[in-house]
């Protein structure tokens, strides 16, 4: 492995409620691979979930480093960072985050939409994604006449439509019953299979096993840092 | 992001909450209507005033006896300082200037009419032929008094459409004899109905030839000598050249007073100008009012849509690509408001000008353009705010916010 797609060094992030200081993250050192598989678990308050919105530069570290591809992100302005967000990195939410007003389509293509894209390119895009997701005679319905699977499917669509390079996915299965859940985590994992970095904040320690990589937190700090093989679990790459 | 897009965007956006959107374009359309009605009114005040003073005709100029400014009667004058009288003499002088086109005498005084029997008191007028050019007055039918010495005139008169009413009825008035004072006249023309010129209603008038109505009257004097400059260009030159020969004739003394339609128009034009600008400057504080209900809902949507923002920050929206969304769907809604407003003014002016025929109501041109521009810079300038708000949003809080 060269240098690593996504290196921390030194983080912290301090919340002030009212006169207390509140460690998110202390003194955070992590180094991560392209086209890893990771979750992030721990219990509620360990810093989990902000750790994932420092890796999607939507919040910053009070201290500390953090290198995407080698290019250190946490000192450009606000618009870069928008850009690097809009380029490289895949959002996918608990509560899906569809704009409820626009059709799963449209939802996809926002993220085009927003950087600026020529129509026909998008019109292209969403196509094939729609395809892809198994979306295709959902295309104009709004999300509140989606299911929740389908909700999540469109999100995911929405998130890799840029082709990021790495997906940020926050409880991912948390509002999905087990089998949309099991279903949207192989879209994931395929995503991932494909070569995209798959970070994923879970509270379920089954669909945290299935990960090549699982980062134990608690207290804004990290536990546990272990590796398996990915031959070691027999249900994430089918045969 | 791209401008159709945007304005696509911000569509949906503005047409997702449709009482939002229809509340907001409504209060900015009242605004925009009532700039549009109030100036309308304002507006058509002035045009009405205009045209009553136009109907006096034009490149008019008014001698009157008596130096005082305003042309009305100074008390002070009648006991100490007598003017000299004008006379027809000084109107026939007055035709030599060479700006001046046209030269009536006006004697005014009342006497009765009698005819068939029925008697009316009426306001006579002595004048000569030239009269009904200068007051641009139509016959309705005959003809007006003979042209001829001023000093001699022939025993016609000629009777306005209210005065042949009331005397003939539906009989023929052409060519009958009546008795206006102790003098016998045969009428020659009746003046087509007008029923306008501020003091004096051409319909309730008697023309007789001024020679004859001074004679009746016992006295030399005139009460206006109404001069017609050759045109519009001249009016100044003719009333400087009437007040010289005037002056020369009076014996160096400037004892008459020379006004122009100008200077009266003119003053009403500024007094009813003024009065436009006033009421649009009430209508333009309901714009105000607008604006700020603009920002208020603005900010409503903000707050109602902050996980919507964080999604898009999350997506990679600047934070200036998002105030841009929400400025073009402030200034979408406002214009929509004030292209509403505009019509519903336009319907409402309208609806005035059928109702009163003779009012004008046509909103000006430039109080159309002020009152659109300034909803437009309102709903942007109120929207300014809440989208700044909406981009300064902390993505990781917004998107928490379920």
């Amino acid at each position: 492995m060269s240098a690593a797609q996504i290196e921390l060094a030194g983080i912290e992030r301090v919340f002030h409620l009212g006169d207390s200081d509140v460690h998110a993250l202390r003194d955070l050192n992590l180094s991560i691979g392209a086209g890893e598989y990771v979750a992030v678990m721990g219990p509620s308050g360990s810093g989990k979930s902000t750790l994932l919105n420092l890796l999607g530069l939507l919040d910053r570290p009070n201290t500390g480093v953090y290198r995407l591809e080698g290019r250190d992100v946490t000192t450009l302005s606000p618009d870069e960072q928008a850009r690097v967000r809009s380029e490289r990195i895949g959002f996918v939410f608990q509560s899906f985050h569809l704009v409820p007003r626009l059709s799963a389509a449209e939802n996809i293509a926002l993220p085009m939409v927003l950087a600026g894209l020529a129509p026909a390119q998008r019109a292209l895009r969403v196509k094939q994604a729609l395809k892809d997701y198994g979306l295709e005679n959902r295309a104009d319905h709004r999300p509140d006449e989606l299911s929740g699977g389908q909700r999540q499917r469109v999100a995911i669509a929405r998130a890799t439509i840029m082709q990021p390079a790495m997906i940020l996915a926050d409880e991912p299965t948390g509002n999905l019953d087990r089998a949309t859940g099991e279903e949207v985590i192989r879209l994931l994992e395929a995503l991932n299979a494909s070569g995209v970095t798959l970070i994923m904040v879970t509270h379920d320690s089954a669909l945290g096993a299935r990960a090549h990589r699982q980062l134990m937190m608690e207290d804004g700090a990290i536990q546990q840092d272990k590796r398996q093989h990915p031959d070691a679990i027999p249900c994430a790459v089918p045969t | 992001m791209r401008s159709a897009d945007l304005i696509r965007f911000a569509r949906m956006a503005a047409t997702g909450n449709p009482l939002r959107a229809s509340l907001l374009v409504l209060a900015m359309a009242i605004g925009v209507a009532a700039v549009v009605v109030l100036t309308a009114l304002g507006d058509g005040a002035r045009r009405y005033v205009m045209n009553e003073f136009s109907s006096l005709g034009s490149n008019l100029v008014i001698v009157l006896p008596g130096r005082s400014q305003t042309g009305g009667f100074n008390p002070g004058n009648a006991i100490t300082n007598t003017p000299r009288d004008l006379t027809i003499d000084d109107a026939q002088a007055l035709q030599r200037a060479s700006a001046v086109s046209r030269v009536a005498p006006l004697a005014v005084g009342t006497s009765e009419i009698s005819a068939g029997g029925k008697l009316r008191e009426v306001m006579i007028a002595g004048t000569v032929s030239q009269y009904t050019e200068v007051r641009h007055l139509a016959m309705a039918q005959g003809r007006f008094l003979a042209a001829g010495d001023w000093r001699r005139g022939a025993a016609e008169a000629v009777i306005g459409a209210k005065v042949r009413d009331e005397m003939f009825g539906s009989a023929p008035s052409l060519g009958q004899l009546v008795r206006i004072g102790d003098r016998r006249f045969r009428i020659v023309g009746v003046l087509a109905a007008s029923g306008q010129g501020l003091s004096m209603n051409t319909d309730e008038l008697v023309f007789v030839p001024v020679s004859l109505a001074q004679a009746m009257f016992n006295s030399n004097t005139l009460f206006r000598i109404l001069v017609e400059a050759n045109g519009r260009d001249s009016i100044e030159a003719a009333k400087v050249q009437v007040a010289e020969i005037l002056k020369v004739r009076h014996d160096g003394e400037q004892d008459v007073t020379v006004i122009t339609q100008d200077a009266v128009l003119a003053t009403f034009d500024r007094l009813l100008g003024a009065l436009t600008l006033g009421v649009a400057g009430i209508a333009a504080i309901s714009l105000a009012v607008a604006g700020i209900l603009v920002m208020n809902v603005m900010l409503v949507s903000v707050s109602q849509r902050t996980s919507e923002i964080g999604l898009l920050k999350a997506l990679g929206a600047t934070g200036g690509g998002i105030r841009l969304i929400f400025l073009t769907e402030a200034s979408m809604l406002s214009l929509a408001g004030a292209l509403v407003g505009y019509v519903l003014g336009q319907l409402a002016a309208a609806l005035i000008r059928l109702l009163y025929p003779t009012f004008p109501a046509y909103p000006p041109d430039w109080a159309v353009l002020a009152g659109l521009a300034t909803a437009l810079v309102t709903g942007i300038l109120f929207g300014v705010l809440p989208a700044r708000r909406a981009a300064q949003l902390d993505p990781v809080q917004a998107l928490s916010k379920r």
